[in-house]
């Protein structure tokens, strides 16, 4: 995983909430078993609207998403991710993301920042009348920076951390298996196992 | 000192525990598919590690199979090949895999507890969100990403910042008609799409405890949609009773061990949620949905709301969107909309009890000229029950479509799909735009509105019959 500390880059204001999974990236473009190539399905069902803002020729090399309320809902699916990265994107900003998209974001390097509603509001506005306007989110010092305003964001240290060192999380886990084979010695004999089938 | 449920599972499986660090969870069972795993048995490939317990693993193939003409090899390419390298994958690492055509194979949630290896207080995941299914059992369950997939294919642990908590409970009882999908329909409908964002859910409650298993499965199954990872019930006779003849139930000592375990699972009387709601049973009817995503929805009865009406600017919003999506006018009686396809099946409502609720109001009855009915079992083994008690030929009688098993409809990722407007009344999970096939329309049900709606093609409960 790449280290994360600082990106600076043009936006994207996406004027919806609840864009679930199922938006960002549709189950038929799920075939495929490699983690590229997935930005052909990105919001493919609105790539079609010439007034989607992804086909805004403004918003062109954009690498911000800034996205409305609950953002990331619904399927599992780590592809919505994969499609957001392949696309360009490196931070997306919403005021309050699904719990597992979140997560998938976090182990795969795509920041997510989380702001208030108001302040999304302020950056779409500002973003709208400017498309070419500049963003910095900092990570080290946890903030955005878009003109003259900064909002600060919080995150949990931890994965502050991970994410501005590239830190792979199994290589984290690996440190610590023996812990893991101990607890294995101490697991009680009734919990089920999958093998030898039983049918 | 006191504990939820929810926490008394989480502490009997730390494995390593830091401040300011996440808890290192121990994982009890990883359930795997073709969609989510192919990039994660990659990673393993490529940094030379192993399944670290192939005994704890097990695979089945459901999102991308077709559910019909099963002894065939799959027409689309593309899916032939995420299915091949399943195969591969699992005859590589020495994972266990039921196979298209296998008795056991199905639908991941359906298959996990029809084997018994689904039990009370364990830790389950899976990459699919809708693995919360198994906390009907009183085990934490629930969705991860694929680099999640491959974490616990390595090392048998997660990473995780502990949840919060909200008990969600459910008094009275639910009239006839009324069912556990309408349980969570109106809890979704009541909290919202992100109003668990941040909690494990556990439902209460004496219309919980009055549910049967495969109840509980369905209402543990939408916990993701009101945005929570995992929802859970305790474990209780109920669970007992369903897990004690599954194959892989524990036997003999194990079986008592592991049942004076079980009966220490319950949130203790004195413990804390971080958040409590209450849901009268007594006053729930058949819910539906009217827009695109799960927490629009509204007693059938209703009317489709008028956006206008809500004072919240980005919910009025996207019930403009919703509607025009939709096809819908506000003010329009829900029990006047034409559907085109009822879908039967899922991982909430594709087991042996929902296919039996169904064929009982189809049974001599025929779906009306205007619609088509795919019944979609959630295993194999479901089907073939379902097929042992006749309801195959209800369902064929009645003008149906009897199929293979997969998850089919539900997500559109095989060839059952919508087409652009299409409208249908479906048993599944989710009603985003699209889930079901691009441009397609779907109304979340339960299999007795289902049923009735494909007899009468508008929206419908049994009680219109």
């Amino acid at each position: 995983m790449d280290k994360f500390v600082t990106h600076t880059g043009t936006a994207i204001p996406l004027r919806r909430s609840n864009v679930d999974t199922d938006q960002i990236i549709p189950a038929v473009y799920l075939k495929r078993v490699t983690k590229s190539g997935f930005e052909d399905g990105l919001f493919s069902a609105w790539r079609s609207d010439p007034e989607f803002v992804l086909n805004k020729p403004v918003y062109n090399g954009a690498t911000i998403l800034v996205a409305g309320p609950d953002f990331g809902t619904g399927s599992s699916r780590e592809h919505a991710v994969w499609a957001l990265q392949n696309y360009g994107f490196k931070v997306v900003l919403s005021s309050r993301f699904a719990d597992i998209f979140r997560g998938n974001s976090q182990k795969a390097g795509l920041l997510t920042v989380i702001l208030p509603q108001a302040a999304i509001e302020e950056i779409w506005q500002m973003i709208e009348s400017d498309p070419q306007i500049s963003i910095t989110v900092d990570l080290e010092a946890k903030n955005v920076r878009i003109g003259s305003k900064i909002h600060a964001f919080q995150i949990d240290d931890y994965t502050r951390w991970r994410l501005m060192e590239g830190l792979d999380d199994i290589g984290l886990t690996m440190k610590k298996i023996e812990e893991v084979s101990a607890f294995e010695g101490k697991r009680a004999d009734f919990k089920p196992k999958t093998l030898p089938a039983l049918q | 000192m006191s504990k939820t449920l929810a926490e008394k599972i989480w502490a009997d499986h730390i494995v390593s525990s830091a401040a300011d660090e996440p808890d290192l969870l121990y994982i009890d069972l990883h359930l795997i598919h073709e969609v989510t795993s192919p990039q994660a048995f990659d990673g393993l490939r490529l940094a030379g590690r192993p399944v670290r317990r192939p005994d704890l693993t097990i695979a089945t193939e459901d999102h991308n199979v077709p559910t019909l003409n099963i002894d065939q090899p799959i027409a689309d390419p593309v899916s032939k090949l995420q299915v091949d390298t399943l195969r591969a994958n699992c005859k590589e690492f020495g994972v266990r895999l039921h196979s298209l055509g296998d008795s056991q194979q199905g639908i991941v949630h359906v298959v996990g507890p029809q084997l018994g290896i689904t039990q009370p207080g364990m830790t389950i995941v899976c990459g699919d969100s809708h693995t919360s299914t198994h906390g009907a059992f009183g085990a934490l369950a629930f969705g991860i990403g694929t680099s999640e997939v491959e974490h616990v294919l390595a090392t048998q642990t997660l990473p995780l910042i502990r949840p919060k908590t909200m008990a969600i409970n459910v008094e009275g009882t639910l009239k006839t008609g009324v069912t556990s999908k309408d349980i969570i329909l109106a809890i979704i409908a009541k909290i919202g799409t992100g109003g668990g964002q941040g909690y494990v859910l556990e439902y209460r409650g004496s219309a919980i405890r009055a549910l049967s298993m495969e109840g509980r499965m369905t209402v543990c199954n939408m916990s993701i949609e009101a945005g929570a990872r995992a929802g859970l019930i305790a474990p209780d006779e109920t669970t007992f009773a369903y897990v004690k003849d599954k194959p892989h139930a524990p036997q003999g000592a194990d079986w008592d061990a592991a049942l004076s375990y079980w009966k220490t699972l319950h949130t203790d009387a004195d413990a804390v949620f971080d958040k409590e709601i209450t849901i009268n049973a007594d006053e729930l009817e058949p819910f539906v949905t009217w827009g695109t995503n799960p927490g629009q929805g509204l007693p059938l009865n209703s009317n489709v709301p008028n956006p206008a009406d809500i004072t919240d600017p980005e919910e009025r919003g996207a019930a403009e969107r919703a509607l025009t999506y939709m096809g819908l006018t506000a003010g329009t009686p829900l029990k006047s909309v034409a559907v085109d396809t009822i879908f039967l099946g899922s991982c909430t409502n594709g087991r042996i009890e929902d296919l039996r609720a169904a064929a009982d109001i189809l049974k001599g009855k025929k779906i009306a000229d205007s619609v088509r009915l795919l019944v979609v079992p959630g295993s194999a083994k479901v089907r073939l029950q379902a097929e042992a008690e006749g309801l195959d030929k209800v369902f064929l009688d009645a003008g149906g479509e009897w199929r293979n098993a997969g998850c089919s409809m539900c997500l559109g990722m095989n060839p059952d799909q919508l087409k652009p407007q299409e409208r249908a009344a479906s048993t599944s999970n989710r009603n985003f735009e699209g889930r079901q096939g691009k441009g397609g329309r779907t109304h979340l049900v339960s299999p007795l509105v289902a049923a009735a709606t494909a007899i009468r093609g508008t929206l419908s409960s049994p009680s219109d019959l």
